[in-house]
């Protein structure tokens, strides 16, 4: 075993037990809402995060309580595929448990927020009984596995959904310790563990086969794309999949990429957005392996002493991509192929209705920020609880936070176009491309890590832009707009045309020329712009390009050949040849 | 055992006193321990006195957890020099205190606009406010956090820095600001803060200034005292339908004393609204004379204009002759349902009397009687204060928005800066246990936790070392936990050995404090059996029967006592003092 890594983490895992920590006791101290420092790193290998209310603090230290401790629940949805039968249940606990709303993440996964520490437990159970987990939906492991969810190609779409589902399942954690704490019904029965495919090699930790006892040095995010589209943003992840076809719907493999990650550190240049670079080329049969020898590779080559430097992206800068490959075909037993050529076209959704080549068909709506809850003039989760009680196909979570009502028979149709329509559903995607094309992370008030606001204040930056875009006549021209209350990149703010990260309250780091498709990283354009001047700095450049763009000229590529900002070539760049705008205000 | 190598004793004092010390048994040992202590006092010290330890206080304030972090570091790396630290959150702790440290560590970090972490606000305030005392003792260096990405990089810092030496404190080692990468800096600043810390004198001793003589005046209940309102806080979070007040009155200078279990009686006035609608219902008029004054100011503060039952209803009638109420009293029952969620207008109003004399109407009246809270507070932890635990109590009935005529004068009238009349009732049914190491049981849901935050107060300025266990039941955990952050800090602090809480509304079945001693009955059986006393205190009428009928359970189940010997047995644990109950 290697030796101790010096980042405090590293220590909690290692005293941890295999992720039991003091949880159990935790769970039982009913004085306190919170858990103990160290058991709320550990409750992220298990999906939950402790945060609370920040809008409240200092009046609830007033009141002689202390701050509103709540958590988020992370739900694993392998693809973002839900029946049904799922939907209504997390509806439901939704509503029991949590604050009413249900969140579609930026990865496709449900999450909750606002359970109380003791209806943790129920929670957790109950999503069990609905055939999710939420085990590795945060925390330094291989998390949700995302997939396309493609309603084009029905065959495609299924072949892929399956190796998502095989990638998770095999990439899970095998340790008992979910069970124990959060399901355990008395029996004492641990979860049965099976290896398909079987392990690359002999099992040196009978416990804890594929990560060991320190699990990964940090985060690990894994993506399957099927060109053209890109909407799982595919650079931005660890490990990505690009499939390959062959005619209308035959894989005949992936391109694998690896080293994609969005988190930095305001004011440290050593840490940095970066897009994942092509690996090589697999077959279909071997995916799953390539995937276990990349986190495996990780796993012993990542720093574990600054956490900032922990991801995949940097042990992959720090060894190189020849020599990372070397010790990933090591471990496979195989050499990987040349990358094979694709496309992508853009990384946003499609929506509306999509009749496939069965005569199925599947609708996207448009889901502001993922949030699905009830307003009176939108009551969005019983609009959808309604369909979810006749539907029959099932319910796909986007990568861009929407949702598809996917595999709806013509029998089926004319029903829930008439629910789409009674709950205001129908014309969901009746916005502008912009607000289409937008994406915010959760932010304040209950995000430990947040320095400014982000989901609740995009939508109302997207209207005062949309005033100009009305007047230059851009309204249908998509362009990508994202927004991160801290670094970390939640909402993949780097790889957006326009993008927004908060640096403190009301301040944004505003960044430039992004690709379209997620294939540049963008550039500081003005640091730390106060909201309320955001218009203001935005507005030249947006009538420039609306006068001066070439034919079919994305947002992203005009701002830099306008020179508003230098080109960013890889992760290393990002922070050179920033020019302190001369701005107007 | 012999004396540590760095004690201040030069290498012979050691040698003498090991040498000594081998000798000795405990009778000596503790004769020579006054005999020296003595010379400390005295001041003729041929010998230096034992060490002390010398205490250091590490200041914090964090919004991240970084300064939480370096401060326990901080304690650790001194902890291992010998000295004695005290780590002390900005967030829990008042600033005014820190008056008395000799030696202090500062470590906060500076957030936004030269902002404090959001849970230092309150302390950075008082800290730089003209209400700081002077800190004139005080060796001290700051550690500041921050970016210099930012504009006030490391203020609070500076801020911390600057003020301390205003107030007279001596900086022993230079500021150290930090950028992101603290952590080389940081080191750098504790090792050479820490070696410019005095190591090792015992503080000398203060000389307490001697007490001032209460004021002659006696205040009583035919004489009350108007205390200061100086805090009113409503404790629940939002979101709660509960309404739950924490006042603090102040008692300086009254020369007043209570002990916990103490209640405290407080004069109200009635509400302008029911003045009201009394005189439009009698038809009588606001400015009318009675005695020195008028009837207006006389309903306010002389009499009780809300209360209803069926004596005044009768006494009434003896004036107003209505065949109607007459009718409706001779059936008893019936007239108990009426009157529930009724008061005095709604008779006058439903039996109305052609005229109203001023005379006739009063001499109905009783007089406003004063209401009692169970004191929240112990004076050994705030000597010129008084606290309270008040359920404000607002509903709607039969068309009408009533009050309680007191908990609402104290809500919503007397303002801080404003005065009440108040006055001490004694509770001798409702004390702490004589003998300090002696556990105690207290079950204290809703506001019937008030007397028991006096008895924890108390316990704690006595350093008691008996156990002690707190039952708080309220509607939901993340609103109506009351006091919630103090009783956290003495759980840490260990005062506070056991505390079980019922939520009733946090999940789909209600549970109440009696589920939770059933639950926990066999460890409750056990510290009875070792001699444990049991308190009681909050709502009469249901509470408090389940909680008796929980305790007979107990008795019965872990005690394997039979029905009537468990009645037998509570019966004697009541009359040994040690079943104690103030219930409302």
């Amino acid at each position: 075993m290697s030796t101790l890594g010096k980042s405090a983490n590293e220590g909690i895992k290692d005293a941890s037990e295999y992720l039991r920590g003091t949880i159990l006791d935790g769970l039982a101290d009913s004085a306190t809402g919170s858990l103990s420092k160290d058991d709320q790193q550990l409750t992220k290998f298990h999906g939950i995060y402790q945060q609370d209310d920040r809008d409240i603090r200092k009046e609830r230290r007033k009141k002689k309580l202390e701050p509103a401790y709540s958590f988020m629940i992370r739900v694993r949805v392998p693809g973002g595929v839900s029946t049904p039968e799922q939907w209504i249940e997390m509806d439901r606990i939704a509503q029991e448990h949590a604050n009413g709303a249900l969140k579609l993440t930026t990865r496709q996964a449900f999450q909750f927020h606002g359970v109380i520490k003791s209806n943790l437990k129920k929670s957790i159970a109950e999503i069990n009984e609905a055939l999710f987990d939420t085990l590795a939906a945060c925390g330094d492991v291989n998390r949700n596995v995302m997939c396309n969810p493609n309603p084009m190609q029905s065959k495609v779409h299924g072949d892929v959904l399956e190796l998502a589902t095989q990638i998770s399942d095999h990439l899970s954690p095998r340790t008992g310790a979910y069970h124990d704490i959060w399901i355990d019904d008395g029996s004492g029965e641990k979860v049965k563990v099976t290896y398909d495919p079987p392990l690359i090699d002999d099992i040196a930790d009978p416990e804890e086969p594929i990560y060991g006892k320190h699990y990964l040095p940090r985060k690990f995010k894994t993506v399957i794309a099927v060109p053209p589209s890109n909407d799982v943003d595919i650079y931005a992840h660890d490990l990505g999949y690009i499939a390959i076809l062959e005619g209308d719907d035959k894989i005949v493999g992936y391109n694998i990429t690896v080293g994609g990650g969005m988190g930095m550190t305001h004011g440290n240049e050593e840490t940095f957005p970066r897009l994942a670079d092509g690996l090589g080329f697999c077959t279909p049969d071997q995916a799953v392996k390539v995937g276990e020898a990349v986190v495996r590779v990780q796993r012993d080559h990542g720093n574990r002493d600054v956490r900032t430097n922990a991801r995949l992206k940097y042990t992959i800068e720090r060894l190189g991509i020849n020599k990372f490959r070397e010790e990933v075909e090591k471990l496979c037993g195989f050499e990987l192929e040349k990358p094979r050529d694709f496309e992508f076209e853009d990384n946003g959704d499609r929506y509306g209705w999509i009749e496939d080549h069965e005569g199925n068909f599947h609708y996207t709506m448009f889901v502001e920020n993922g949030r699905v809850y009830d307003t009176e003039e939108y009551p969005l989760l019983t609009g959808l609880r309604e369909i979810a009680e006749i539907h029959e196909g099932d319910f796909r979570l986007t990568a861009n936070q929407n949702l598809i009502i996917a595999n709806i028979s013509p029998g089926k149709k004319a029903e829930i176009e008439k629910l789409l329509e009674e709950y205001n559903m129908v014309d969901s995607y009746e916005r502008s491309a912009l607000r289409l094309n937008s994406m915010a992370c959760v932010s304040l008030p209950t995000c430990g890590l947040a320095l400014a606001e982000s989901q609740r204040y995009l939508p109302e930056l997207v209207s005062e832009i949309e005033s100009v875009l009305e007047d230059t006549g851009l309204r249908h021209d998509a362009i990508t707009i994202r927004m991160t209350g801290c670094p970390n990149g939640c909402a993949r703010p780097y790889i957006s045309e326009i993008g927004f990260v908060g640096r403190a309250p009301g301040k944004y780091n505003l960044y430039l020329g992004g690709g379209f498709h997620g294939e540049r990283l963008s550039k500081l354009y003005a640091p730390s712009v106060k909201s309320d001047e955001i218009k203001t700095v935005l507005e030249p450049i947006i009538r420039d390009y609306a006068e001066n763009r070439k034919d079919g000229e994305h947002f992203g590529d005009f701002t830099i050949r306008a020179g508003y900002i230098k080109v960013t070539e890889n992760g290393r760049d990002f922070h050179k040849d920033f020019v302190e705008p001369t701005l107007s205000v | 055992m012999s004396i540590p190598a760095n004690s201040p004793l030069s290498p012979d004092q050691q040698q003498i006193a090991n040498q000594l010390a081998a000798g000795l048994s405990a009778e000596q040992a503790n004769w020579l321990s006054g005999f020296y202590a003595g010379i400390a006092h005295t001041g003729a010290p041929p010998i230096t006195a034992p060490a002390a330890k010398t205490e250091l206080t590490i200041l914090y304030g964090s919004e991240s957890g970084n300064a939480e972090k370096l401060s326990s570091d901080v304690a650790k790396a001194a902890g291992k020099q010998g000295f004695k630290t005290k780590v002390v959150n900005m967030a829990d702790a008042n600033a005014a205190t820190m008056s008395k440290a000799e030696n202090l560590f500062v470590i906060v970090s500076t957030w936004g606009e030269g902002d404090p972490p959001e849970g230092a606000i309150d302390y950075y305030e008082e800290f730089m406010s003209d209400k700081m005392p002077q800190l004139p003792n005080v060796k001290y260096s700051v550690l500041a956090l921050g970016d210099t990405s930012y504009e006030h990089f490391c203020k609070i810092g500076k801020d911390f820095d600057e003020r301390i030496n205003k107030l007279g404190g001596e900086r022993i080692y230079d500021r150290v600001d930090c950028d992101v990468d603290f952590e080389e800096p940081f080191q750098k600043w504790l090792t050479g803060a820490l070696a410019a810390l005095p190591s090792g004198e015992p503080a000398a001793p203060g000389s307490a200034a001697p007490a001032v003589a209460p004021a002659a005046t006696v205040y009583d209940k035919k004489n009350p005292y108007s205390s200061e309102l100086s805090e009113r806080i409503v404790l629940n979070g939002t979101g709660s339908i509960k309404e739950t007040l924490h006042v603090e009155l102040s008692l300086q200078g009254s020369g007043l004393t209570y002990q916990p279990g103490d209640s405290l009686g407080i004069y109200p006035e009635n509400r302008r609204e029911d003045i009201e609608a009394v005189l439009a219902a009698t038809g009588l008029e606001a400015n009318s004379k009675l005695g020195d004054t008028t009837l207006a100011e006389a309903l306010k503060t002389d009499f009780d204009i809300t209360s209803l039952s069926p004596a005044i209803a009768m006494k009434y009638n003896k004036v107003v002759e209505s065949e109607d109420l007459q009718k409706a009293l001779e059936d008893k029952a019936a007239f108990k349902d009426w009157i529930w969620g009724r008061q005095l207008v709604d008779l006058l109003e439903s039996y109305p009397n052609k005229k109203w004399e001023v005379d006739t109407f009063t001499g109905l009246l009783r007089p406003l009687a004063p209401r009692l809270y169970s004191i929240a507070s112990s004076q050994a932890a705030h000597p010129d204060e008084v606290h309270l635990t008040i359920a404000a109590v607002r509903y709607s009935a039969h068309g009408r928005d009533r009050v309680g005529v007191c908990s609402t004068y104290v809500a919503d009238k007397v303002d801080i800066g404003d005065t009440a009349k108040v006055f001490f009732h004694s509770n001798n049914n409702f004390r702490l246990p004589e003998n300090d190491e002696t556990p105690i049981i207290m079950v204290g849901p809703g506001t019937g936790i008030a007397p028991f935050r006096a008895f924890i107060e108390e316990r704690a300025a006595r350093e008691a070392n008996g156990k002690n266990w707190l039952f708080f039941g309220d509607q939901h955990f993340s609103y109506d936990f009351l006091y919630q952050l103090d009783w956290l800090d003495y759980l840490e602090d260990g005062i506070l050995t056991e505390l079980s809480t019922a939520f009733s509304r946090d999940q789909k079945e209600k549970i109440y404090v009696q589920h939770r001693l059933e639950e926990l009955g066999a460890e409750i059986w056990e510290w009875l059996e070792k001699g444990a006393y049991f308190y009681v205190c909050g709502d009469a009428t249901r509470m408090a029967k389940d909680v008796n009928q929980a305790l007979l359970d107990i008795a019965q189940e872990h005690g394997k006592k039979s029905p009537e010997d468990a009645k037998v047995w509570l019966t004697a644990l009541r009359k040994e003092k040690r079943y104690q109950r103030d219930v409302y």
